[in-house]
């Protein structure tokens, strides 16, 4: 997989997620919670502006000096017996991944949930070379047994329904249980603790890596980046070359950002932590350790006016908040990157070629860049985009022609002047009781769904200009 | 206080009972309101839809129009919030940076101006009616008015407001959103319209045509009764 997910064009994909009847309820509840949480958890803290200024401070100052803090994380985690990849491309650190893997001779490969494995399909290349790969978030356990793609970057099988489930066990793995919730996950623990035991190398995404001491942490609910991590003697952490802090205290705030701002919960269940490899203090430390750092495109990024959006520490609070996402889900956006903030990247990472409707799928409304914890001007860099897209279009088209005229109507009062007097009538013979239902040209996409509103009279400078008249004969 | 109505493009041409009541309101609380008749539209149209160009061209017109003003008070947030979005759109540019710093710094939503600049909570205006409010997403987010319609609504007398559920939402409109995407669009604009029904309110107010025009063109069109209104019928009343 890569970070597009299929071929399906996009007026397609959009029907296909609003014919989706259980999907669009399941992700409407769930936006609903997700919502109220992180509302009710940023009241709490009293100051949560003050805390989102200072999550955007840390991201800000992080990636200023990022070769700074990626040199330091290398030093660290070599310090202490780990070794570290730089990967330019997403083939690179598959390669490097690989090349372990078959050193090691390993079988079986765990890994905790990750982003950026999925970003550059590293289950797919493992796969090549003969590795078993067992996804242990229950998610994306879920997504793999069913060969589906994530539809969201918190919790990926949010558009599956418990007997969906169910089918999906009972074909896979034989299951032949009921759908309630905790027999499922039952059967799910069960299945994975076999995984987790029997795996040769375990690999995992990283939530922050910490430069000053070379550390890796990850953030979970279920306490399986804690099996993924202390059972295979081998562990290797994947992680987007963005994704690090120089020290424990801003992990702290970011950390107090992303639980608050994702779920609504002041801290998750668990929070794994590995330093290095072999270390005699660290019980659980891996015999081995491979830090790979990677690229693909992020780099381009640094130094453009796109920049902020590598601050994301993917929370999903702007996918959480996000009105479009609501009625149309994850699949949609045709991007393991979903959502607002998958809007914004997508294109950056994969290009527009694929992804251009992506920074139209928003009406601006803002509500992603309200919600966002590090102060990602999300629906800014949308706006960006479009004018990207303008800028490369070649030739005329009809919203070009139609813009061009609509510089020469606003620069221009007199063109301005006339439009306004000439609406009413204009429109006449289409209007019905100050409406218009079926109305022509531009309004025929509008009409197709609501009615239009026709000029009420004369326009207000008409009445205005009378006005002063009148005023001046009295 | 001498003060320069910006009808807004919109008002001027499809709503003007909502300019001539935002010129009213002004007037009755004293201030000394001109009309420069060289505005036309904000840019946002443009400005939103990716066209750079023909927005500043739009936005340039705007700042020369209200050059002399010392306030600028318009009946939208969306349309506001577009004008204090002008120094961030010309900075780096010589010749309009400053001038739109100054023209930014005079422009206010007409709810934001009555309660902030003027101090004033009660219009005196009475109306009767079981209301409803939409807060517009570029009202509350981008221009950070949230609380002073609602303040100017609870002191009308005969008003009875009613929370909507899920306010916080977008109505689906987005400027050219609303027909380059009109299947989403539909969706939204409906679910908007069923959380107005099950308010019971008998009119939708409103602080942005541009919302109002959406949702109640939708509410049209499934035959609901609920009527849209602009807040300053409501407030422009005795």
């Amino acid at each position: 997989m890569s970070i597009k997910i299929g071929e399906i064009p996009y007026k397609e994909r959009i029907q296909n997620g609003i014919k989706d009847d259980f999907m669009r309820q399941a992700v409407s509840s769930a936006q609903g919670r997700f919502r109220t949480g992180r509302l009710t958890q940023a009241a709490e803290l009293g100051n949560w502006e003050d805390w989102r200024d200072l999550g955007e401070e840390i991201r800000t100052h992080t990636l200023e000096n990022l070769d700074y803090y990626l040199h330091q994380l290398s030093e660290q985690v070599a310090r202490r017996g780990g070794h570290v990849f730089f990967a330019e491309t997403a083939e690179e650190a598959n390669q490097y991944v690989k090349s372990i893997i078959q050193k090691k001779q390993a079988k079986k490969v765990v890994k905790a949930k990750s982003m950026v494995t999925e970003e550059i399909g590293l289950n797919k290349a493992l796969e090549e070379v003969g590795a078993e790969v067992v996804e242990s978030d229950l998610g994306e356990w879920i997504l793999q047994l069913d060969e589906d793609p994530p539809s969201h970057i918190v919790t990926p099988a949010l558009h599956k329904n418990k007997q969906q489930i169910r089918e999906t066990f009972a074909k896979k793995k034989g299951y032949t249980g009921s759908d309630t919730p905790e027999e499922l996950a039952a059967f799910a623990r069960e299945q994975l603790r076999q995984d987790f035991l029997s795996a040769d190398v375990g690999v995992t995404g990283c939530n922050f890596a910490i430069a000053e001491s070379g550390s890796i942490t990850l953030v979970t609910n279920e306490g399986n980046a804690e099996m993924v991590t202390s059972l295979p003697d081998t562990v290797i952490t994947v992680m987007g070359m963005e994704r690090i802090v120089p020290t424990w205290e801003e992990m702290e705030v970011l950390v107090s950002l992303l639980t608050r701002a994702a779920v609504g919960q002041k801290l998750t269940s668990y929070i794994t932590a590995i330093t290095g490899a072999g270390l005699e203090l660290e019980v659980d430390s891996p015999e081995e350790f491979h830090l790979v750092i990677v690229d693909n495109g992020r780099s381009k990024i640094l130094g453009t006016e796109f920049q902020s959006a590598l601050h994301c520490i993917r929370c999903a609070a702007c996918i959480n908040a996000c009105p479009v996402y609501r009625h149309i889900g994850g699949h949609a956006y045709n991007s393991i990157y979903p959502g607002p903030i998958g809007a914004v990247i997508t294109p950056l990472l994969e290009g527009y070629d694929d992804h251009k409707e992506l920074p139209y799928a928003s009406t601006l409304c803002a509500a992603c860049t309200e919600a966002c914890p590090v102060k990602i001007p999300l629906h800014e860099h949308l706006i960006r985009h479009r004018q990207i897209i303008v800028e490369k279009e070649k030739g005329p088209t009809a919203e070009k022609l139609m813009m061009k005229g609509f510089a020469a109507w606003a620069s221009n009062p007199a063109i301005y002047n006339m439009s306004a007097k000439m609406a009413k009538p204009a429109l006449g013979p289409w209007t019905k009781d100050g409406m218009i239902e079926n109305g022509p040209g531009p309004l025929k996409a509008w009409t197709e769904v609501r009615d239009f509103y026709a000029p009420q009279g004369q326009s207000f400078r008409s009445w205005f200009k009378q006005r002063q008249k009148d005023g001046e004969s009295k | 206080m001498k003060v320069s109505l910006f009808s807004t493009c919109l008002s001027d041409i499809l709503f003007a009972d909502v300019a001539k009541n935002t010129l009213e309101i002004l007037e009755r609380v004293g201030c000394e309101v001109d009309y420069p008749m060289e505005q036309t539209c904000c840019g946002q149209p443009a400005y939103n839809s990716g066209y750079l160009q023909e927005a500043k061209a739009s936005m340039k017109q705007m700042m020369k129009a209200f050059r002399h003003s010392e306030y600028v008070v318009g009946p939208s947030g969306s349309c506001v919030s577009m004008l204090k979005e002008y120094p961030h759109i010309f900075k780096g540019d010589p010749e309009w940076e400053e001038e739109a710093k100054v023209f930014a710094a005079k422009c206010y939503e007409i709810t934001e101006f009555l309660v902030d600049v003027m101090g004033i909570t009660d219009l005196g205006s009475t109306f009767k009616g079981r209301v409803t409010f939409h807060s517009s997403c570029h009202m509350k987010r981008l221009l950070g008015v949230k609380e002073q319609p609602k303040i100017l609504l609870r002191n009308v007398e005969g008003v009875e407001l009613v929370d909507l559920p899920w306010e916080e939402d977008c109505c689906g409109f987005g400027g050219t959103f609303a027909v380059k995407n009109p299947v989403i669009s539909q969706e939204m604009v409906s679910e908007k319209s069923r959380h107005v029904s099950e308010t019971q309110a008998e009119y939708l107010v409103g602080a942005d045509m541009g919302c109002l025009m959406n949702i109640g063109g939708r509410m049209e069109r499934e035959g609901k009764k609920v009527k849209i209104i602009h807040i300053t019928e409501i407030l422009n009343t005795h």
